[in-house]
């Protein structure tokens, strides 16, 4: 197949094929824009639970209320966990353009406390609820509630797990190329994770108070 | 420093036609604090807005933490996530509309669909006769 494509090459050498779209691609280069379209479509994921959760919110089938529940001042602490989390990651990537690596492992380590201080005071939020009655099983509410609030704590632990093989691989590694573009996805990431706890905080938890 | 970010361009050995060469804009230590200040106050007001009814009706208080909530998530989206039009050639931009338009058909849809069900629904027990 290869000598005769070169024979043709040979013979017609003025007849050119080539596709103006396929280039070279150095290693990674679309990673970033391949995990932006996945964190597109975790998007979804979240609005679909949302629309869930905003059709059945009200649906209390005689048991507890947001009212009855939600502690907004423990919500505003978590809510606080996340938005520090979040900043730190962001120093941590400041430090990792700036190839300091020991920095930038430290403040991935203060991140992870944050991000693991959230999951512990929502789990505890979780086992709370549950202590008293108030279980997925109780109504169609809870239900909802504990699919959103619940695959957001599911994609917050997974970013931790996550965190801790990345520390290794820089520990181990060093900031190389792959290491640094890996934190960068991380960053949406954990990022992201942020601006779907605003929607959780806003249309769960205050507007469950409220209504 | 911008050189180093984008060695991983340079990889691809080629000129300016390149589809994604604005690549992903730099992260600076003001964009992240500004991004961080204007986060803690839009997280802050809701808060206190529900936990002292300072507006007084629940229908402002509620239109007040949902337009509050909108700002804060694009606030996160310019200082956190960097977006802007040009980052990796207009795509991310491209991703984000359409999700935006997905996610606003499926949660208008919804709820607009599903509020309309419930009053329309025959009463399920004689006490919501009317």
């Amino acid at each position: 197949m290869t000598t005769m494509t070169a024979e043709a090459v040979k013979t017609e050498d003025k007849r050119l094929f080539y596709v103006a779209d396929e280039h070279e691609h150095g290693e990674g280069g679309s990673t970033l824009l391949g995990f932006w379209l996945y964190l597109m479509s975790d998007c979804l994921v979240f609005a679909v639970l949302f629309a869930t959760y905003g059709v059945l919110g009200g649906s209390y089938a005689a048991g507890p209320s947001p009212r009855d529940l939600f502690d907004l001042p423990l919500v505003a602490v978590n809510t606080s966990m996340l938005l520090f989390s979040s900043i730190t990651y962001g120093f941590a990537v400041l430090e990792m353009q700036k190839n300091r690596a020991n920095t930038m492992l430290l403040w991935l380590f203060v991140t992870m406390l944050f991000g693991g201080a959230f999951l512990g005071i929502e789990l505890s939020e979780f086992a709370h609820m549950i202590h008293e009655g108030a279980t997925p099983q109780r109504s169609a509410f809870l239900s909802s509630f504990f699919t959103l609030v619940g695959t957001h704590g599911l994609h917050v632990t997974f970013g931790i797990i996550w965190m801790i093989t990345l520390v290794i691989q820089v520990w181990k590694f060093g900031l190389n190329e792959a290491n640094k573009r890996r934190l960068l996805c991380l960053s949406m990431f954990w990022h992201f994770l942020d601006v779907v706890w605003i929607g959780v905080f806003t249309f769960v938890y205050l507007m469950g108070v409220l209504r | 420093m911008s050189t180093d970010a984008h060695t991983g361009h340079d990889l691809h050995g080629h000129g300016g036609d390149h589809g994604h060469d604005a690549g992903h804009p730099e992260s600076t230590l003001g964009g992240y604090l500004t991004g961080f200040f204007l986060s803690v106050v839009l997280t802050a007001i809701p808060f206190w807005l529900v936990m002292s009814g300072a507006l007084g009706s629940k229908e402002a208080t509620a239109v007040a933490i949902l337009v509050l909530g909108a700002i804060q998530i694009v606030v996160h989206m310019v200082f956190f996530l960097h977006m802007t039009p040009s980052a990796e050639g207009g795509w991310t931009m491209m991703a984000l509309i359409f999700t935006i338009v997905m996610v606003v058909i499926t949660l208008t849809g919804s709820l607009w669909v599903m509020y309309h069900l419930n009053t329309n629904m025959m009463p399920m027990d004689p006490s919501q006769l009317p």
